[in-house]
């Protein structure tokens, strides 16, 4: 038995839910660009953390891989939404999101 | 397979332009590039082979929807030549949009969620940039953001659900999903549902279907007239291609749990997409509200589930997108020549600028769904192959919010022809040129021959 499997599957997949909803949660509350991010990143986390659990419990490498996958597209993303990020701030000076209301939501 | 190879090189070579100089060049080059990929994308017709040890599914579904994609990429570029011309750091544009459609040609050819995920990203990733591309206009600034952050959250869900579903089945690949489900009847664990509809949700938000379509008038309005144009057509036939071919593939033995929340999809987002569109003054946001509206009809074909909603779906993408290129591509000149998009910029074109009204008109009504243009057949079809599921009262959702969306298109046709206003005699590039003729000639021939395409599938 390794490491992974000393604690209950159920057990991954409640941590993953409530750490993937709290990131749904900060995406959707918080209002400040950079913590929306961190929301999306863990979000992502969490289900690298599953993907894990599940790949160790089944014992088949590809959950395993599909996390490096997850891994390099959340990196290219973040770059992507810094610049973005960057960019609001160059024009608006602030990063909280109540700038951005150009467009009628 | 080949379509993927030539787009991706075409993409690095684009790049290299920059460090050679023969940026010159680079506009002739892709399209020539474009029409030979298309080309040699025919060749793989009937060699329906499984590629990248069993990534990818090189079959008719997808071979079909790789041509539809690059003939509108292929008019698309036609209509843009401004984009690139204008700005600064054209190579990027280019290379972006041509890896934009090497994700694109995945998604409609993965038989594997990772490939999924991955097309998904670099489709995605690249549309981000673009949207932003005008660095200094606030309005595009906003619509990149929200994109990010909307297509990050979505795909977070994708994922969670791709998670769930690996969880419970052992697998990424969609035949052998589907081999378990139909072999587990009864005994298949509940986070194989949850996994389903995370992922029903994930790609709702992508292919904007109400209640997830929020944040796509406000991105579509925000970014550049051809970026929207591109968003509307390519992103959102990749979208519809790669949803049909995982719920078909995969999901189709456990239906009973997607449909119903489909079905209400469906409506939801036909009645939300036309009634609010009726009320914009911005004919973008028109546009956009429209285009939401039209993810409803296709969403229509996803319910029905049977033998013809792939042949139906693949006829209205490429109606649709045809259609709305020449609508944007006629909105970026008026806009260009009067300054702002509302519908008044469109009174009395037809008197000093028959042509464009014309084409317009054209347009407009192949995205209303009148005889002969082409988007009649599309929602003759698409309202077929839901009747005969046995879809009735959708298709009377269908037929009603199709009226509405009947009122909107004709009140720019109407601005056009019966409102007096001041237009001076625009002089039409000849690309623009080309593009209006071409879409008005493909609009009227794929009304009058619909048999064509819709056979292939």
């Amino acid at each position: 038995m390794n490491a992974i499997e000393v604690i209950p599957l159920n057990w991954y997949l409640l941590l993953s839910t409530v750490l993937f909803t709290i990131g749904v949660l900060g995406v959707l509350f918080r209002r400040n660009a950079i913590i929306i991010f961190m929301s999306v990143e863990l979000m992502l986390n969490a289900i690298n953390l599953l993907l894990v659990a599940f790949s160790s419990y089944l014992s088949d490498s590809k959950g395993q891989v599909f996390v490096f996958f997850i891994m390099a597209v959340a990196a290219a993303e973040v770059a992507v939404g810094l610049a973005i990020l960057m960019m609001v701030y160059r024009n608006t000076k602030s990063s909280d999101i109540n700038v951005l209301n150009k467009l009628k939501w | 397979m080949t379509a993927l190879i030539l787009l991706t090189s075409l993409g690095v070579i684009t790049l290299l332009a920059e460090i050679f100089s023969f940026k010159k060049l680079l506009y002739p080059f892709v399209l020539v590039g474009l029409v030979a990929t298309f080309v040699i994308n025919l060749f793989d017709w009937n060699l329906s082979r499984t590629i990248f040890y069993g990534m990818m599914q090189y079959d008719h579904f997808a071979v079909a929807f790789t041509s539809v994609i690059l003939i509108v990429a292929f008019l698309w570029f036609l209509m843009s030549d401004s984009f690139f011309k204008e700005e600064t750091s054209v190579t990027d544009h280019f290379s972006l949009v041509l890896f934009a459609l090497a994700g694109t040609v995945i998604m409609v050819s993965f038989s594997n969620m990772t490939m999924l995920f991955l097309g998904i990203e670099i489709l995605s990733i690249s549309m981000y940039i673009l949207a932003g591309s005008k660095k200094d206009d606030l309005g595009s600034n906003e619509s990149a953001f929200k994109y990010l952050i909307m297509g990050a959250f979505a795909t977070g869900f994708l994922l969670f659900g791709i998670t769930l579903i690996y969880g419970s089945t052992g697998s990424f690949d969609l035949a052998e999903i589907n081999t378990f489900v139909a072999s587990h009847k009864g005994s298949v664990p509940m986070i194989f549902y949850a996994g389903v509809l995370l992922m029903l949700v994930g790609l709702s938000f992508k292919v904007s279907a109400a209640p997830f379509h929020f944040w796509a008038p406000d991105v579509y309005q925000g970014a550049p007239t051809v970026i929207t144009a591109f968003m509307s057509t390519i992103v959102k036939t990749a979208a519809f291609a790669a949803f049909l071919r995982l719920f078909y593939t995969s999901f189709i033995s456990v239906s009973e749990i997607w449909v119903s929340v489909v079905w209400v999809m469906a409506a939801l987002t036909l009645l939300v997409g036309n009634v609010t569109a009726v009320l914009q003054t911005s004919t973008k946001r028109m546009l956009a509200y429209s285009s939401v509206a039209h993810a409803g009809y296709m969403l229509l074909a996803l319910v029905a589930g049977n033998i013809y909603s792939s042949s139906s779906v693949l006829f209205y993408t490429l109606a649709y997108s045809i259609g709305s290129v020449g609508t944007f591509c006629i909105l970026r000149i008026v806009v260009g020549a009067k300054g702002n998009d509302n519908t008044e910029s469109f009174n009395g074109l037809a008197k000093t600028n028959p042509f464009l009204a014309f084409v317009m008109t054209v347009v407009l009504l192949s995205l209303a769904g009148i005889p002969p243009t082409a988007g009649f057949f599309a929602k003759y079809y698409i309202f077929t192959t839901a009747f005969q599921a046995g879809y009735t009262g959708l298709v009377l959702v269908a037929i009603i919010a199709s009226l509405i969306g009947v009122y909107y298109y004709f009140r720019i046709i109407i601005a056009m022809y019966f409102r007096e206003g001041s237009h001076h005699l625009i002089t039409l590039q000849f690309n623009h040129k080309l593009v209006l003729i071409l879409v008005t000639i493909a609009t009227i021939a794929l009304g009058l021959f619909p048999d064509f395409i819709i056979g292939m599938l």
